[in-house]
């Protein structure tokens, strides 16, 4: 987490003072160097970054150039949304995965097995944002079944808006309001990007359950329950199940970097107000201090997850041990 | 893709079982070789596409106006326009098209960068060891672990500031991807060094007075590549997809410079909410076919690669043992339904 947070800020001072590079050619060369100067990005590069590091540990991650907010205020604003659409798009890969690489072990080298592998190729190779613009088209466009994009519509933002203390967790404020339409909404506008961000983590927990379920079916312990007359159904969903789920929750933890990054893609296509879209459209404003910053808190939330996942693990799995 | 143990020393084969993928399709059956067999047609349309992209594309991919005047943005599929027009005007087919270039470009460039760095980095890291070793795996473990699509997107404004002409473009994007999958290469390449640096041959090697150099170059090296065609198909595809993303989200190559199939996806974003399907359609379809064909291949090729695994992996018993395949090294079928079968009987 530390060695990322270094590689960002380096790599992003090598290209040169984040001020030339967001008002360069708006400003006068005097007034840029004046800024530079306030800015104190003309001190040699060591002692920023040493300053930086204070900042960053004291949980201070830089002021964006545009819009002058502290990261940390974009985080708590728009880190709910990135949140809840990470949350449901979970949710979603493991209705389809699990169930569907049960399934497919069970179904080992036969029809099934194979239409549903190359479902999970598919879901691996459509990128998520071609994913959401097709679902988008059928759903939103041709069908009219659910909103194009955004999270609620005008009225139930309006509606949120009143709110004492709101989480930025749409569904949670929603249920807040008590109004049953306005979480109605807030659902409707989760659902496809959900399902276009869940289905490429689903295509990944497909391949895993359905490899290790299989793994595990060729035990042993499998063929002395089958002797026992204990049914192929129950076989799969009860003693073969469990040992499988380890290395998925391993593989939880690597997929939330995927969540993440997939996170950019799906909230730029919907328009989904959370963290990714705020660093696209920053990205599109050339500022390159409010990146740095997403880009190092993101560094941090992916290195507290993997720890959490770790510790999981190690809880569920006695062989594990730190 | 984990493949990091060792193999015992193998009697020579005959030539046409060396050749890569032909022996893997001569030991695939059934199911595993039909998705071989389209990974590789689909690959091969890929490559031909990229390559006959200035005979087959009606269009230049920036070109705005015929004899018979301009396009016009957003028209419908129709005769001259096979796929219709963007946004800004273009020939949806012509750009589709020009993009198989330029995805294959940046494949060839990441693809090629990437192992030669992670390769080089591997050999010195396993080989020399010490604190140069343990700083880069440091280095690569928190690479690995972080969202690549961030990474490259950090990488390209670095590289370019996010601006891009063609060659620069294609060089950032495929920079930026490098960046992404040289920890790959470096983990495979460093874990194989350190097995093979104790074998005895390397040992005689040294004693013989060799240099580290060239006892890396010479007798560790050519021991050590056996798993990277693997990964080099799985990384062509990712490699793909990583550069539609660094496209879509305004990163990728300017449309005047050469044509790229996320930054057109993302010019179509508006176009789907008002119903045009054309110009979000083709180039999604396109990288989907694309990657869908390298990843066919390249997942064939590790299945067919995973019995030698299997069996060493449950020999040091950790918990994620792989999947049992349709094949045994030697090239005999086995029926893989026949364990279960068997014992359900």
């Amino acid at each position: 987490m530390f060695i990322l947070v270094t590689m960002v800020f380096f790599v992003m001072r090598a290209t040169g003072d984040p001020i030339t590079a967001a008002l360069g050619g708006r400003l006068t060369p005097a007034q840029l160097a004046e800024r530079i100067t306030a800015a104190g990005y003309d001190r040699p590069i060591l002692v920023q970054y040493v300053e930086y590091l204070g900042r960053v540990v004291t949980g201070d991650f830089g002021t964006t150039i545009s819009d002058n907010r502290p990261v940390t205020q974009i985080l708590v604003t728009y880190g709910g949304a990135t949140l809840e659409l990470a949350f449901y798009a979970l949710i979603v890969a493991f209705v389809v995965g699990i169930p569907l690489g049960m399934i497919a072990a069970r179904f080992r080298d036969r029809g099934q097995d194979a239409l549903l592998r190359v479902f999970a190729i598919l879901c691996y190779a459509t990128p998520v944002f071609f994913a959401g613009l097709l679902l988008k088209l059928v759903f939103a466009v041709q069908l009219k079944w659910l909103p194009v994009a955004g999270r609620a519509s005008t009225r139930a933002e309006l509606e949120l808006q009143f709110l004492p203390n709101p989480t930025g967790i749409y569904t949670i404020d929603a249920i807040a309001t008590g109004d049953p339409a306005v979480l109605g909404d807030v659902l409707a506008h989760a659902v496809l990007p959900a399902i276009a961000l869940g289905l490429l983590t689903a295509g990944v927990f497909l391949r895993l359950v359905r490899a290790n379920v299989i793994g595990t079916l060729s035990m042993d312990y499998i063929d002395a329950a089958r002797s026992r007359g204990v049914g192929e159904v129950r076989l799969v969903r009860t003693h073969a199940w469990r040992p499988a789920l380890i290395p998925i929750i391993t593989v939880i933890g690597l997929q939330i970097a995927m969540l993440l990054g997939g996170a950019v893609l799906t909230e730029t296509t919907f328009e989904w107000k959370g963290l990714g879209f705020q660093l696209a459209e920053y990205l599109q404003a050339r500022d390159f201090v409010a990146v740095q910053g997403i880009v190092a808190l993101l560094a941090v939330i992916v290195a507290l997850t993997n720890f959490v996942v770790d510790v999981l693990a190690a809880l569920i799995d006695p062989r594990v041990r730190y | 893709m984990t493949t990091t143990s060792t193999t015992p020393a193998r009697p020579a084969r005959p030539l046409v079982d060396r050749i890569p993928v032909l022996r893997q399709l001569r030991q695939s059956v059934g199911l595993q070789r039909g998705m071989l067999v389209s990974g590789l047609i689909l690959t091969g349309v890929f490559l031909l596409t990229a390559a006959l992209a200035p005979l087959l594309a009606p269009y230049g991919f920036n070109q705005l106006r015929d004899e018979s005047g301009a396009f016009g943005g957003q028209q419908p599929p129709s005769a001259e326009h096979l796929l219709g027009t963007t946004v800004g005007g273009y020939d949806v087919l012509s750009r589709v098209l020009w993009g198989a270039q330029t995805a294959l470009f940046v494949i060839i460039v990441a693809v090629i960068l990437s192992i030669v760095a992670g390769v080089a980095l591997g050999l010195v890291s396993g080989y020399l060891g010490g604190w140069l070793d343990r700083v880069l795996v440091v280095v690569c473990d928190a690479i690995y672990a972080f969202p690549s699509l961030l990474l490259a997107i950090v990488m390209s404004i670095v590289i370019s500031g996010g601006q891009s002409s063609l060659v620069g473009g294609i060089l950032a994007a495929a920079i930026s991807i490098t960046v992404v999958f040289i920890p790959q290469y470096f983990r495979v390449i460093r874990a194989e060094t350190v097995r093979i640096k104790a074998e005895a041959f390397v040992e005689s090697a040294r004693v013989l007075g060799a240099s580290s150099a060239r006892i890396m170059v010479r007798s560790v090296l050519p021991n050590a590549t056996r798993t990277l065609p693997l990964i080099l198909t799985l990384n062509a595809s990712e490699a793909i997809l990583t550069l539609a993303g660094l496209g879509f989200l305004g990163f990728g190559i300017e449309p005047t410079a050469a044509s790229e199939w996320g930054y057109d996806l993302n010019k179509s974003i508006a176009d789907v909410s008002s119903g045009i399907w054309w110009t979000a359609l083709f180039p999604g379809i396109a990288i989907v076919l694309a990657v869908l064909g390298i990843t066919l291949v390249g997942e064939s090729l590790n299945d067919l690669a995973d019995p030698r695994l299997r069996s060493r992996r449950r020999a040091a018993g950790p918990v994620g043992a792989s999947v049992p395949t349709s094949v045994v090294p030697g090239g005999t079928p086995a029926s893989t339904a026949l364990p279960e079968s068997e014992a359900r009987s």
